[in-house]
């Protein structure tokens, strides 16, 4: 079969789901508007007419329970997915998933496990503010017992959907807002991404800049930009969250030297504090020139021209980036086209 | 699939009762001495209601539990060598000693790893519950909780959904009247719980929470009917604590709860009304019994290794 099919983000999240239903009858969806008809942008659309109402299936507005009753499925030895429309409302679930998802297996010496996924979109479109817009993916890096991915690419959205699915533990997996329509090549047949690894998507010397998520948007466009000023940019998207797979970035880091860590969150604690961290633990002696960026230290504000100061952006990464260079920020150029964020209306 | 016993079985319940009242006692017997190397929430007084639920379960039904789980986890036909040995926080515990008193576990006999978050292991029960419907298993799932649990939000978003979604489960709704020192009328408004349940669609009853019997009774009628496809149902019975909310003290001198109230418990205890109703041959033979049983669990804790380091990552991810 030839390997160059075009997907969706959204599409090929509609595709792991399908294909590991159709697989094994022990994997079901339930969130919010899974069944009706934009189902979570396109991403659970119909399930249930193939599969029948009880696999995909809209439940109460009951964050706590719902999430509750998904780890006592997966206790029972069934493969929920359950599908949050943003990850803000996951706070409301925090005692499930922390106190009962993430300790079942442990406190249990093996006895039981909890092998459920657990789906929450993140981040800017527009105006979406400070309840709406949350990527709370750092409280569950802390937490030993999740695994915690965020793909970027289509590809990795269908491969890791179907490992986190076929994992054992709780997963959480994060999707951008901004990435459902996203395309790129996807195989058609099931497959799995490896969890734990992170991804080189541009090879570069001069530096790496580490991105999450969208973030790795503005990492590969802020490396078109520095290729402007002469500096070749190497751009990982970490993709694994938990565990991190700082390896992967360290080797990069001390081959080009310089690193900057592009966070979709907040930076304190966050997964560029981590690998900064794990850099200044480094046993190997190797130097690198090192940044964290990530969202200003404040709320999500709503109206876009302080949204555009709040988030990280192509422009402010390769500043960052040509600053630890020894270059002139003000050198960066400026002109960057971003269709997905000019383009998005709403109103969801 | 073992059904319980078609009838009450006075010398188990009596068998089971005696085992929680005498491992509860030892417990605090010893506590003093720091073998037991965590908190402990005691059944002593409330044991009827447990030898009553879990001898009307078949073997195949699962049993969520709390915190205050040992009467639970001994009437389901846990191992009481390997509960000993876990509250000893030995490696020959079931849990290798991670787990402790508030934890108890054992799958082999459907015991599900209990919760010490108030009300949590609800919503998982009715997941379990709702798996099983799902694979159409004959298995049913009986969740223990503390009147206090419903002082909780999530509890009632359990009870739609279960409600909702039609799941067979059996809710058994232990009220002992307090939440540690705080009275039930001190923190809850309006209806009481079966009341409010059964606004839901649950069709909620009352059992004697004193007598083994009558739970008995109440939980065979409540299992039946579950296995005829009935939704979710509970039962509230009314119980006494005897010894303090953590640790093995009488906390009665603290003067929140009045002596009187355990007195009054203390005589209708179910445990001589059993043995009244018994030969006194068997009486004789099943104390026995549960004093060897008892001294034997306490020697395989006392001979267990702690575990070594290396167990400290095992099992931190499937
Ligand atoms: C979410 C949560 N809040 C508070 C506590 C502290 N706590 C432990 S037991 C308990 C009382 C619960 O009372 P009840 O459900 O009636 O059960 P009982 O202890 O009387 O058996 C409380 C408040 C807790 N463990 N979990």
């Amino acid at each position: 079969m030839p390997n160059d099919r075009i997907l969706s983000y959204g599409d090929a999240l509609h595709e792991a789901l399908h294909q590991e239903m159709a697989l094994d009858d022990s994997v079901f969806v339930l969130g919010q508007g899974v069944d009706d008809l934009k189902g979570q942008y396109g991403s659970t659309l119909d399930l249930h007419k193939e599969y029948g109402p009880d696999r995909n299936f809209d439940v109460p507005i009951a964050e706590e329970a719902i999430t509750g009753v998904a780890i006592g499925a997966a206790l029972a030895g069934m493969r929920p997915v359950n599908v949050h429309q943003r990850m803000d409302f996951l706070m409301v679930c925090m005692n499930q998933l922390v106190n009962m998802a993430a300790k079942y297996h442990y406190m249990s010496d093996g006895q039981v496990r909890v092998p459920m996924v657990v789906r929450a979109s993140i981040g800017r479109s527009w105006g979406q503010g400070p309840q709406h817009s949350q990527a709370a993916y750092p409280f569950f890096m802390h937490v030993p017992g999740f695994r915690v991915l965020a793909p970027t690419t289509p590809h990795d959205a269908k491969g890791g959907l179907i490992a986190a699915i076929r994992d054992n533990n709780p997963v959480i997996f994060i999707e951008h807002r901004l990435l459902y329509a996203n395309t790129g090549v996807v195989p058609e047949d099931p497959f799995e991404i490896e969890l734990g690894k992170a991804r080189i998507l541009r090879k570069g010397k001069d530096i790496t800049l580490v991105g999450v998520s969208y973030t790795v948007t503005d990492c590969l466009r802020a490396a078109g930009l520095l290729a402007l000023m002469g500096i070749d940019a190497e751009v990982i998207d970490l993709l694994s969250l938990a565990p991190l797979d700082s390896e992967t970035v360290l080797k990069s880091a001390q081959k080009t030297g310089h690193l900057v860590v592009v966070d979709n969150t907040w930076t304190l604690c966050g997964a560029g504090a981590e690998i900064l961290a794990r850099l200044q633990e480094d046993a190997s002696g190797i130097k690198v020139k090192a940044a964290r960026m990530g969202y200003a230290p404040t709320a999500c504000p709503t109206t876009r021209c302080l949204e555009d100061a709040y988030y990280p952006g192509p422009v402010s990464v390769a500043q960052k980036a040509a600053v630890l260079m020894g270059a002139d920020a003000g050198d960066v150029p400026t002109d960057v086209e971003r269709t997905e964020l000019e383009e998005f209306k709403g109103p969801f | 699939m073992a059904m319980g016993t078609s009838s009450f079985d006075v010398k188990r319940a009596y068998y089971l009762e005696r085992t929680i009242r005498a491992t509860e006692e030892k417990i605090a017997e010893i506590y003093f001495t720091d073998k037991v190397k965590s908190p402990v929430h005691l059944s002593v007084g409330q044991e009827a209601i447990a030898a009553g639920a879990c001898t009307a379960l078949g073997g195949d039904d699962v049993v969520f539990s709390n915190y205050r789980g040992h009467a639970h986890y001994i009437a389901k036909g846990g191992d009481l060598n390997s509960m000993w040995a876990e509250l000893y926080g030995k490696a020959n515990g079931h849990a290798g000693g991670k787990a402790g008193s508030m934890h108890l576990v054992d799958t082999k006999v459907n015991f599900m790893p209990a919760s010490a978050i108030v009300a949590s292991a609800v919503s998982n029960a009715v997941g379990y519950a709702l798996a099983l419907k799902m694979r159409g298993s004959d298995a049913r799932v009986v969740c223990f909780h503390g009147e206090g649990a419903a002082d909780e939000g999530v509890f009632w978003e359990s009870l739609n959904f279960a409600a909702l979604k039609d799941i067979p489960i059996l809710f058994i709704c232990e009220n002992n009247g307090y939440a540690i020192y705080s009275k039930q009328q001190d923190r809850m408004a309006g209806k009481s719980i079966p009341e409010r349940a059964s606004t839901f669609g649950i069709t909620a009853s009352r059992a004697d929470g004193f007598s083994a019997q009558a739970v008995y009774g109440a939980v065979s009628k409540a299992m039946a009917a579950l296995r005829e496809g009935a939704g979710p149902l509970m039962i509230e019975v009314n119980t006494y604590r005897w010894l303090d909310h953590v640790g093995p003290d009488d906390d009665h001198p603290g003067g929140y709860r009045p002596q009187s109230d355990l007195e009054a418990a203390q005589a209708i205890d179910d445990i001589p009304r059993l043995a009244a109703q018994m030969d006194a041959d068997d009486v004789a033979r099943i104390d026995a019994q549960v004093a060897d049983e008892l001294a034997a669990a306490l020697a395989f804790a006392e001979a267990g290794d702690f575990p070594d380091e290396t167990a400290l990552g095992r099992n931190d991810y499937a």
